[in-house]
């Protein structure tokens, strides 16, 4: 039946939940409207602006560009489950010392995009990085502070000062 | 916004087959959704059933030998193609490479690499399977040749003949963008005297569908190839495109931009068929 309610199975931020969704609801909705994690903005809603972008397994994915029911068994990390408690991640605290934010609004996006990047290659080039970012859209063009945030988070996490 | 559809999670090809067969013109297919799903939200399509491949992990696969060529699974992400060994192409976490050529979309990246590298494209409906070119697949704007109980399987890249070089090129509002207009170009010399045996040369975004420039084609075909062959190249495949025009670009600076890419893909692909 057309909107019959559907069983979604996922985890998010290390959490197992289990919803019941109409199968038109994205991925963001359900992360912003049932779980109240506010965190993966609404920009653009059209795959275009990257506010939305959340961990999915590991990658970094437009979360307003896939269905909730599409990640369905698979492992969600959002911006609120970066941070170890109170303790930030290092790509956020580097973006906080090295003054990599603007509005802040395109951050959450960064920092999951980063996430992602450094995950699969703890010492990627500026290249490399600017490709990892390229999806995510600075309304301030704050490009360059980011990336060199981005460099300075990874050398830390390799164990560098 | 988004209305309401029924939805399934098929987790074989036989079981998508069957959803197919039974709902048709009422279904749809979803794999990644990066295309579709920006369609739904537009209003662009209206669903009653929507059928979610993307949990069918038997069609993600790359797969090479010498004598079947390459094989890549509907469902393999463009993410995993840009990172094997055999190919590359382009980024993505999450759209599929068969959902990207069944979107049709003419302005995409990887149909007109797969035309210059003289693909096919293997399409199943339930107990029967048969295979097109890729050139054939794309009908018009949004429009490939699926039947409403077919779904796309496999993409089939023959091995290239030898001493045959393949480059593709696009002109990018950004890096990462869709190509305001692209050409992808395949070229093989016969060894001995450098002529030009075989080449296609394929557009985007400067038709309906991919185009492909076989006027500027046959310019090569049987000749030396060098620079100002390739100018001339360039420009008859520039009178074979009827861009879109858009606020990327007006018809006639598209048509300018594509003398240059196919010019630049030509020179390169070029390079590499001496190198082969």
């Amino acid at each position: 039946m057309k909107g019959e309610l559907k069983e979604l199975k996922l985890t998010v931020n290390g959490k197992s939940y289990e919803f019941k969704v109409k199968p038109k609801t994205l991925l963001v909705e359900l992360l912003r409207n049932e779980l109240k994690l506010t965190g993966a903005k609404i920009g653009c809603l059209d795959s275009a602006c990257g506010a939305c972008t959340v961990n999915i397994d590991g990658k970094a994915v437009r979360s307003c560009s896939i269905l909730a029911l599409q990640a369905n068994g698979r492992e969600v990390i959002t911006i609120e489950g970066v941070a170890d408690g109170y303790k930030l991640h290092p790509i956020q605290e580097a973006m906080v010392e090295h003054g990599a934010i603007e509005c802040g609004f395109c951050t959450p996006g960064m920092v999951m995009s980063a996430r992602a990047l450094l995950g699969e290659n703890p010492a990627p080039s500026q290249e490399e990085i600017k490709e990892a970012i390229q999806g995510n859209l600075c309304a301030d063009e704050g490009y360059v502070k980011y990336i060199e945030a981005i460099e300075i988070a990874a050398k830390k996490m390799r164990g560098g000062n | 916004m988004i209305a309401d559809f029924e939805y399934f999670a098929p987790k074989t090809v036989d079981e998508a087959l069957s959803l197919l067969s039974k709902y048709k013109e009422e279904a749809k297919i979803i794999a990644g959704g990066q295309s579709m799903l920006v369609v739904m939200k537009r209003g662009l399509l209206s669903i009653e059933h929507l059928i979610d491949i993307k949990g069918i992990e038997a069609l993600d696969y790359i797969k090479y030998d010498e004598k079947e060529g390459l094989r890549i699974g509907a469902l393999t992400m463009h993410r995993a193609i840009e990172k094997s060994p055999v190919i590359t192409i382009q980024t993505r976490n999450w759209g599929t490479i068969g959902g990207n050529l069944c979107h049709g979309d003419p302005a995409g990246d990887p149909a007109p690499v797969f035309i210059a590298l003289n693909a096919k494209l293997k399409l199943a409906s339930l107990g029967k399977e048969r295979v097109i070119e890729m050139e054939e697949f794309s009908q018009d704007y949004l429009e490939v040749a699926l039947e409403p109980d077919e779904m796309l399987i496999e993409i089939q890249v023959p091995t290239p003949p030898s001493h045959t070089g393949t480059a593709c090129d696009k002109l990018m509002v950004m890096k990462g963008d869709m190509g305001v207009v692209g050409a992808a170009v395949s070229i093989t010399l016969s060894p001995g005297d450098g002529i030009c045996k075989d080449a296609r040369i394929a557009l985007s975004n400067c038709a309906s569908t991919p185009l492909r420039a076989r006027e500027a084609e046959k310019k090569l075909i049987g000749k030396v190839v060098n620079d100002s062959l390739l100018v001339e190249v360039g420009e008859v495949a520039s009178t074979e495109a009827t861009p879109p025009v858009d606020v990327h670009g007006s018809a006639e600076y598209r048509q300018e931009m594509v003398k240059v890419l196919v010019r630049r893909a030509a020179t390169k692909a070029l390079e590499r068929a001496k190198a082969a």
